[in-house]
This record gives structure tokens, sequence and C-alpha cells, in this order.
């Protein structure tokens, strides 16, 4: 059985904003007179994470995902709770700890702009204490697995969006972590770019066992990598289990539509207790429960003699949209 | 803390900084014209106080002319180090960058504070020893071992007075997120180390001594040269540049726990 790396107890964290009304009353009231407000972004959450699992954070913008990262790597102190990262507190920051974890944001770069990224993959190296050979050959084991290579030579700013988020991942994978926490990486980039990231994120879970953490607005990242998912709203916890079963539970249907050699089947096909939704002169369309799927198709395959069948499936980011705006 | 790897790591910020600098070669070239037109300057206002009067606060032309060259050198420590790192705190904070540094395995304040080098400020440092050496023959001082170790500790604590002083104002944007102007206001309080301390009233003396101990920074190091400060000066410089500089990390640490991130 594999072990927990990360373990999350009743956590809460508060900010203090400040309140500010609009216009140009409201900005002087803000100037001289500032009213701040407690703000709770993350309620009493509780969750564990196996080593090597990789999971996904859904939520809306604000809903507090980027927080509950941040906590977890050290960036902020919770309020309350306990919370234990690879057996370390991580708002302590120990080194132990720092070089065992990685925070990759796709709207913040750490690359140095105007020079090229070998040159900051080399200071990191000397940072986290990794010989020159051994970079050498990290840079190049990754480069290939990024497939990234020429690029690595020019500055920073000449650099393609897909090629700087590659190059970004090498600067914060130069040093093995076992755990990533990856803020929405894929943002701005364009699909083919996202399809490589995926795959990259993929493999490198298979061949080194890391943990990832990742939170993302495309669907894709997480239906791809993700076999679990915890959904947080208003930063509570509504769901933590496998994304699966989420998308069996919100979405539980799905939509078959025939097209039957005569409109004799039609009539046949209406006594076997469907849910109808439409007939069209052959074409029938009917709903059936997921679970119950595989069973009636089989059975209208052995029937009847049929011309043709489509079976659509509501599109996941409208079902994860779901979750989005409702609680439950 | 490990030496070896504090070493190298400078050394490839420095690196990386030479790069950046190389980059754009205009903007050296203009640096380092800048640096050079500042000195002529500052001189020739100097020149002009002077014009009237043989003396100022007991100094007259050719001993403040030592105190432009301390100024000028520790300007160039500004402009080579403070000035691009120290700056650069405001922007971690704001764009929520400082998140990459908290996370390395590295002294956060090591990483704020030598990032980066503007390697202009050196010529004016080199320029700052030139006018220095040069003051030492018109003021016929002679030099000895012990006057230039006394100088480079003293030279060393006002550097560490005027660090400390910009990172504790820096170190305040994790409350107030804006504090360029602050890092201004001492900026122009620099300039007024260019002038003896003993030329101010004694209100400003004390104010420019305690407050904010600009003139400490240069006008001791000049007394040294001159073989005229007694021991207690030094002693006493010593001891605040340390109390700054402990200071100073203490509260960056403390400031620490209240940075909240950007938000994404």
């Amino acid at each position: 059985m594999r072990k927990n790396i990360i373990e999350v107890k009743d956590i809460t964290k508060s900010f203090t904003i400040s309140a500010k009304t609009p216009g140009i009353k409201g900005t002087l009231r803000h100037f001289f007179n500032r009213k701040t407000i407690e703000k709770k972004v993350v309620k009493n959450i509780n969750f564990e994470i196996n080593e090597g699992e990789i999971v996904g954070f859904l939520g809306a913008n604000g809903a507090g995902k980027t927080t509950i990262l941040k906590i977890l790597c050290g960036l902020l102190y919770p309020s309350n709770g306990y919370i234990s990262v690879a057996g370390s507190r991580p708002f302590e920051r120990e080194t132990s700890f720092l070089k065992k974890i990685t925070l990759i944001m796709g709207q913040k770069q750490q690359l140095i702009w105007d020079i090229p990224p070998i040159d900051s993959f080399y200071l990191n190296a000397s940072i986290y204490g990794i010989e020159k050979n051994e970079a050498i050959k990290r840079i190049k084991d990754l480069s290939e697995m990024l497939e990234i290579d020429s690029e690595l030579y020019l500055p920073v700013r000449k650099l393609s969006l897909g090629q700087r988020m590659k190059a970004e991942l090498l600067a914060a994978l130069i040093h093995k972590p076992s755990i990533l926490f990856l803020d929405e990486p894929t943002l701005g980039l364009d699909i083919n770019a996202q399809a490589n990231l995926r795959k990259f994120l993929q493999i490198y879970n298979k061949q080194t066992g890391a943990t990832i953490l990742l939170t993302s607005h495309y669907m894709k990242d997480i239906t791809y990598l993700c076999k679990r998912v915890i959904c947080i709203h208003e930063g509570y916890i509504t769901y933590d289990g496998k994304l699966e079963k989420l998308l069996t539970k919100l979405s539980p249907n799905k939509d078959v539509s025939i097209i039957c050699k005569s409109i004799k089947d039609i009539e046949n096909l209406k006594k076997l207790n469907l849910e109808i939704k439409n007939i069209n002169d052959n074409q029938i369309t009917f709903t059936v429960n997921k679970l119950d799927f595989k069973n009636t198709l089989k059975e209208i395959l052995n029937k009847f003699d049929i011309e043709d069948l489509h079976i659509n499936e509501p599109p996941i980011d409208e079902v994860i949209g779901k979750i989005l705006i409702n609680k439950k | 803390m490990n030496i070896k790897k504090y070493l190298q790591v400078y050394s490839y910020f420095n690196y990386s900084s030479f790069s950046i600098e190389l980059e754009y070669k205009i903007n050296l070239f203009i640096d380092l014209l800048t640096s050079i037109l500042g000195l002529i300057g500052s001189v020739f206002l100097l020149s002009i106080f002077f014009s009237n009067t043989d003396e100022i606060g007991g100094w007259n032309f050719n001993q403040a002319l030592i105190i432009q060259g301390i100024y000028t050198i520790l300007n160039g420590v500004t402009n080579t180090w403070f000035n691009p790192n120290l700056k650069e705190i405001v922007k971690y904070i704001r764009e929520g960058t400082l998140d990459y540094v908290l996370l390395k395995p590295i002294d956060s304040q090591f990483w704020i504070s030598f990032k980066r080098i503007s390697p202009t400020g050196l010529i004016e440092i080199l320029l700052g020893f030139f006018v220095l050496s040069y003051c030492f023959y018109i003021n016929n001082i002679s030099f000895t071992i012990w006057s230039f170790i006394l100088l480079i500790i003293t030279l060393i604590c006002s550097i560490s007075i005027l660090y400390s002083l910009w990172f504790l104002i820096s170190t305040t944007t994790i409350w107030f997120v804006k504090t360029w102007n602050a890092t201004e206001v001492l900026r122009s309080f620099l300039y007024m180390g260019r002038f003896p301390m003993d030329s101010f009233s004694f209100s400003l003396r004390i104010f420019f001594s305690t407050v904010i101990p600009i003139t400490f920074i240069t006008t001791i190091p000049s007394e040294v040269l001159l073989g005229l400060s007694p021991a207690w000066k030094i002693i006493l410089e010593v001891l605040v540049s340390m109390t700054f500089l402990i200071f100073s990390r203490k509260f960056w640490k403390f400031a620490l726990r209240f940075y909240t991130s950007a938000s994404s």
C-alpha cells in the first residue's frame, strides 16, 4: 500500500482585505479611512494524498485552489489546522523540504528574461547543490523528454509561450522533486503545446513516481492526467474522489440516436420502455442511464437491423462547469 | 551556511547580470558616460560652494574632496548592488515572483540583495578611489597600512548602514506594496553625504547622524583618512552598522510571516 505524502487536517486560511466602494468618493474614503474585512479563503479542509498520485483541484476563480497549493508548498501560513507534506511542516521551509518540491505557475515565470534558459538552469542547479556534470546530464535528459533543444540557447524573451513553458518546467524539475505543484500550467498555450505538456507530465509521473497536484481550467488537463479530483467551492471541499465517479454523478445519462431501416423498427423500439426524447421519420433519440447503457445497447443491436448509431455525451466542460457554479 | 555553494551561486548571479548588461550595448555606454559626467558635476558643484570661502564647517576644498571621493565610492556601491537589487523587491512582491525565491533552498535575503549587479557602478567605485588617491596627493596624507585598514573597515560599515536602511525600507513593501518613493527619499538624503557633517546646523547634524545616519557614512571614513577621527567614532560606526544589519535581517524574517503572495 502506498503511503500518504500529504496530510491536511482542518486547515483554515483567512486574509485581511481592504474593501473599497467605487467612484471618487469611495476612493477618498478608502484613502483616509480604510476599512478592512477578514475573508476566509480556505475553510476547514481535510484530505490525504498518496505518493505518486496525480490529483486535480477543480473550482471556479477565487474558490481557493491556488491558496491551498500555496499553503501546501509553504508560501502561506495556514491560520489554523495541521499540515504535513513529505514529513515536514511546509511553512517552516526547511532546506530538505524545499529540495523535494517544486511549484510551476502558468502565469508567472522564474527564468531570467534577457538571457538563455540554459543559464537559469545552471543557476538553479547551483542553488540545489547539483554538480555541473550531473546538471548537464539532467538538462540533457529533461530536454529530450520535453523535446526542446536549440531554444535553450536563445534569450527567453525570444521564445514562444510553449517553448518558454517547457523551459520553465525544465528549470523547475532540475532538482528531481518528488512533489510537483502545478498552478494552471497550460494557461495560454495552444492545443498542441497543451497536449505535449500533458503527455510530458504523465510520462514524468510514471518514470519518477512523483506526486502531482494540479489546478487547471482546461478540462482536458484534468481528464487526461487525474484519476482523482478535489472540488473546491468558496473555500470548502465539495467533492474528493474519482473523476469518473464524479462525472457519472453529475451526468448520469447518455443520449443515443438510432437510424432504423424501417418505421416498423421504430414502433418496436418504442415498446422497449426507453426514455424517448425525439422521433423523426426513422430516427429515434433516447436517453439511457450510463449504468444500463451496455445492456440496453446490446439488446437493441441483437434485435434490430439498424443503419446508423450516434452516442452523445454532454461535453465534459459543461458537466464540470456545473460544479463550478453549484455547491454540490 | 554552505560558503562554497553561496560563492558558486553568487558567481552565477554575476555571470547572468553581465550577460544581461552586454545584451544592451548602448545602455552600457550611456551608463558609463552618466557616471563620469555625474562625478564632474559633483566636483563642479563643490567648487562653486568653495569659490567664495576657504572653509565650510572647518573643512577646506581639498579635504572636502575626500568626502566627495567616499561619496562616489558609496554611490558606486549603491548603483552596482543596491539599486538593481533592492528596487526589485517591490516588483517581487507586487507580481508575486517572491514565491519562487522563497521556495528555493537558499537564503532569501541573499538572493534579493545580490541577484543583480550593474557593472557600470563599478566604474564609479574606481573613479571614487581615483579621486581618493588624488586627495592623498593634494592633502599630503602619509599613507600607512593601518590607515588603509581603518578606511576599509569604516567603508564596509558605511556600506552596511546604507544597505540596511535601504533594505529596511524595501521590506515594508510586504505591508504597503508600493514604497518606491521612500527609497527615492533615502537616495536624495544620500546626496547630503557629499558634504561634511560639520557643515550642517546642530539639529540637522543630529538628524543625519541618528535618524538617518547618512553623514556618518561619508564623514567618518574621510576623517579616518585625514587622521582626524577619534577611536570612539570608529567604534560607534562599527556598532551602529552591526545593529542596523542585525535589525534589517530580523525585520525581513518577521515581515515574511506577513507575505501573502500575489493572487493568480
